[in-house]
């Protein structure tokens, strides 16, 4: 990999990196003097000009969405919310937490510069709820940051001042789409919300409110010291910046780490990850998912010539590209070991599980493609049941009040799609001749 | 929403400590309406009274201004809000995708036998309750468990037994990985 600052691991190898003592050397709320000495729109612009995007899966522009929020002269007094999205569920991404544990103080910065901006009073961390251990971290971390005056009532001087909360989640998926999470911090059951309003313009207790993603956070005091032209400097295209990636499955080395966007997904598997589990070189690679269990797998053959790249990878199977997604840079490998019938049969008991319930194409259709998924793993399906699994989940798609559906039809799709074989072996029509 | 559900027990009328009304008034305190208290004051529920029957439901909406029906749709909206008591030890083993690539059945498997659980996952002594749970965010350490607010990583059935046998005998139980964000290398 070309060299690139870390942006958002700098401090992670620096021994107690979670407390303010260890990384105010290391340039901890250094950054709020410049900040403080612009204007909040100054801030935005600046962020807008970096071309951060949200990493939280969508990849929405950051300062973008920031923009939406009404003036002040325009919100009718009403406060703006920051929500930091730390509701980390989507399986196969687990970086969030590392960055919480790793170096809290990065985020709340993050979060001060991005209330600056947005003229936030008050901003809550809602984090899922598994993640209690987490939360002692952060709370100790957010104490120390009050202590310091980096929280609080008049910000060094500034005359801005700023409240910082953590909120725990209680084990539902959901609430990590963020019209869910707005729900569920106002004391409702984790449901989403129908847009428009969006959020920015009426959210959480009906005032604006933006919901970004721990790691876009981090990412914002790099930009505020390096400025947009050098985070922009690192990528390529319109996918800028660094990412998080969280590696799992057949690898040697599973874990998270930070690399410049548009790396290649296969310098990535032999020299971040170590390399396969199994076998030489790739010979043993069956499939991956790039961006966490929603967004359609890929070919070793995709994977080959692939990066993380949000528009290459995006890019449809019939313009030559994969068409999957970037997503939340959930990494998951799978190799030939795996038996790909029962890998999506997992997939759709965790969406079947996780449905809120509010629409039906999603909570009734999610079920139902997992009861065929699980006659199928044994393999007691038919041909026919699989063009009704197929059809079931283009009816899902884009049928429902959020992205739940789609993220739940999207594996469906995609596997029937790219490895229809296995699916008909699993129930013996190869054999037959049925097809 | 799908899973067994059943009907809430009830067992006998609940109040708060002078302690915790106070840590009440705080965490009011952080939120522009009292419903949106909802969430920590359950937390705070549930570490008290170890799980939400529907008089602790009945509690919390008096404490916050809010129907007994809303504190019920809540709290059996969210999982991780135990309707029913468990085991001293709530064992949650991960069986979604990254962690069934790399063996979580067989943890589950093998604490099923070492610990006897009947039907509703609760093992012979009563001391553990086992769960099979979704992603919990712990996929570069898999296979994995949550057992109360700890995690544990990088399972194997021998790692499973000593902590099992560490947490019977009332001992701190290994906890390895949960700072280490990559692998250094796992053994095939």
């Amino acid at each position: 990999m070309a060299s690139f600052p870390k942006i958002l691991t700098a401090n992670w190898e620096i021994p107690g990196s979670h407390t303010l003592a260890a990384v105010q050397p290391h340039g901890a709320y250094s950054r709020l003097k410049a900040v403080f000495a612009m204007t909040p729109t100054q801030v935005t612009d600046l962020v807008k000009a970096s071309g951060l995007r949200g990493r939280g899966g969508a990849g929405f522009p950051t300062g973008m969405k920031w923009s939406f929020v009404p003036p002040p002269e325009k919100r009718g007094g009403k406060p703006v919310y920051l929500l930091c999205n730390a509701d980390e569920s989507e399986p196969g991404t687990f970086k969030d937490r590392y960055l919480m544990w790793m170096d809290p103080h990065l985020l709340i910065e993050g979060m001060i510069i991005a209330s600056y901006a947005l003229g936030t009073r008050k901003a809550y961390i809602y984090l899922r709820g598994e993640f209690k251990f987490v939360q002692k971290r952060l709370d100790a971390a957010i104490a120390e940051a009050y202590a310091a005056g980096f929280l609080g009532e008049n910000i060094q001087g500034s005359g801005f001042s700023l409240d910082l909360y953590s909120h725990l989640g209680a084990g539902a998926y959901i609430c990590g789409e963020e019209t869910a999470l707005i729900s569920s911090i106002e004391g409702d059951k984790g449901q989403p919300k129908l847009k428009p309003p969006f959020p920015a313009v009426e959210g959480a207790w009906k005032s604006p409110t933006i919901v970004n993603n721990v790691e876009t956070l981090a990412a914002v005091p790099w930009i505020i010291q390096n400025g947009p032209d050098a985070y922009k400097a690192i990528g390529v295209g319109k996918s800028v910046g660094t990412k998080l990636i969280s590696a799992s499955g057949h690898i040697k080395r599973p874990g998270v780490y930070e690399i410049a966007l548009g790396y290649p997904f296969k310098d990535f598997i032999q020299n971040e990850c170590g390399g396969l589990l199994r076998g030489e070189g790739f010979d043993r690679l069956k499939a991956i998912i790039p961006g966490g269990s929603s967004v359609p797998i890929m070919t070793k053959e995709e994977v080959l010539r692939s990066s993380f790249d949000y528009e290459q990878l995006s890019t449809p199977m019939d313009k030559g590209g994969p068409g999957t997604y970037l997503g939340s840079g959930g990494f998951i490998v799978m190799d030939d070991t795996t038996d790909l019938v029962v890998a999506l049969t997992n997939l759709l008991r965790f969406y079947a599980h996780e449905s809120c319930g509010q629409c039906t194409p999603c909570r009734e259709g999610c079920g139902w493609m997992y009861q065929i998924l699980e006659r199928t793993s044994r393999g007691e399906s038919t041909v026919e049941d699989l063009a009704t699994l197929k059809e079931l989940a283009d009816n899902i798609y884009g049928k429902t009040i959020c992205f739940f559906g789609p993220s739940a039809a999207m594996p469906v799709q995609s596997f029937l799609l790219k490895f229809k074989g296995e699916f008909l072996e699993r129930i013996g029509a190869l054999q037959a001749g049925a097809v | 929403m799908s899973g067994k559900t059943r009907p809430v027990q009830s067992t006998g009328p609940k109040s708060w400590s002078p302690a915790q009304e106070a840590e009440i008034v705080e965490i009011v305190a952080r939120y522009p309406t009292r419903k949106a208290a909802i969430m920590p004051v359950l937390w705070l529920a549930q570490e008290h009274f170890g799980w939400i029957d529907l008089e602790v439901m009945r509690l919390v909406g008096r404490t916050l201004d809010l129907p007994p029906s809303h504190v019920h749709s809540v709290a059996s909206f969210y999982t991780m809000f135990k309707k029913q008591p468990t085991g001293k030890y709530l064992i949650q083993v991960c069986h979604t995708l990254s962690c069934w690539l790399v063996g979580a059945e067989q943890i589950v498997k093998h604490l099923e036998q070492t610990l006897q659980v009947d039907g509703e996952g609760n093992s012979a002594d009563g001391l553990f309750t086992l769960m099979r749970v979704e992603c919990l965010a712990s996929c570069g350490s898999a296979p994995m468990a949550q057992i109360n607010d700890d995690f544990y990583e990088r399972l194997t059935p021998d790692l499973m037994d000593q902590i099992v046998a560490a947490l019977r005998a009332g001992k701190p139980a290994p906890q390895p990985y949960v700072s280490e964000w990559v692998h250094p290398a796992r053994p095939v």
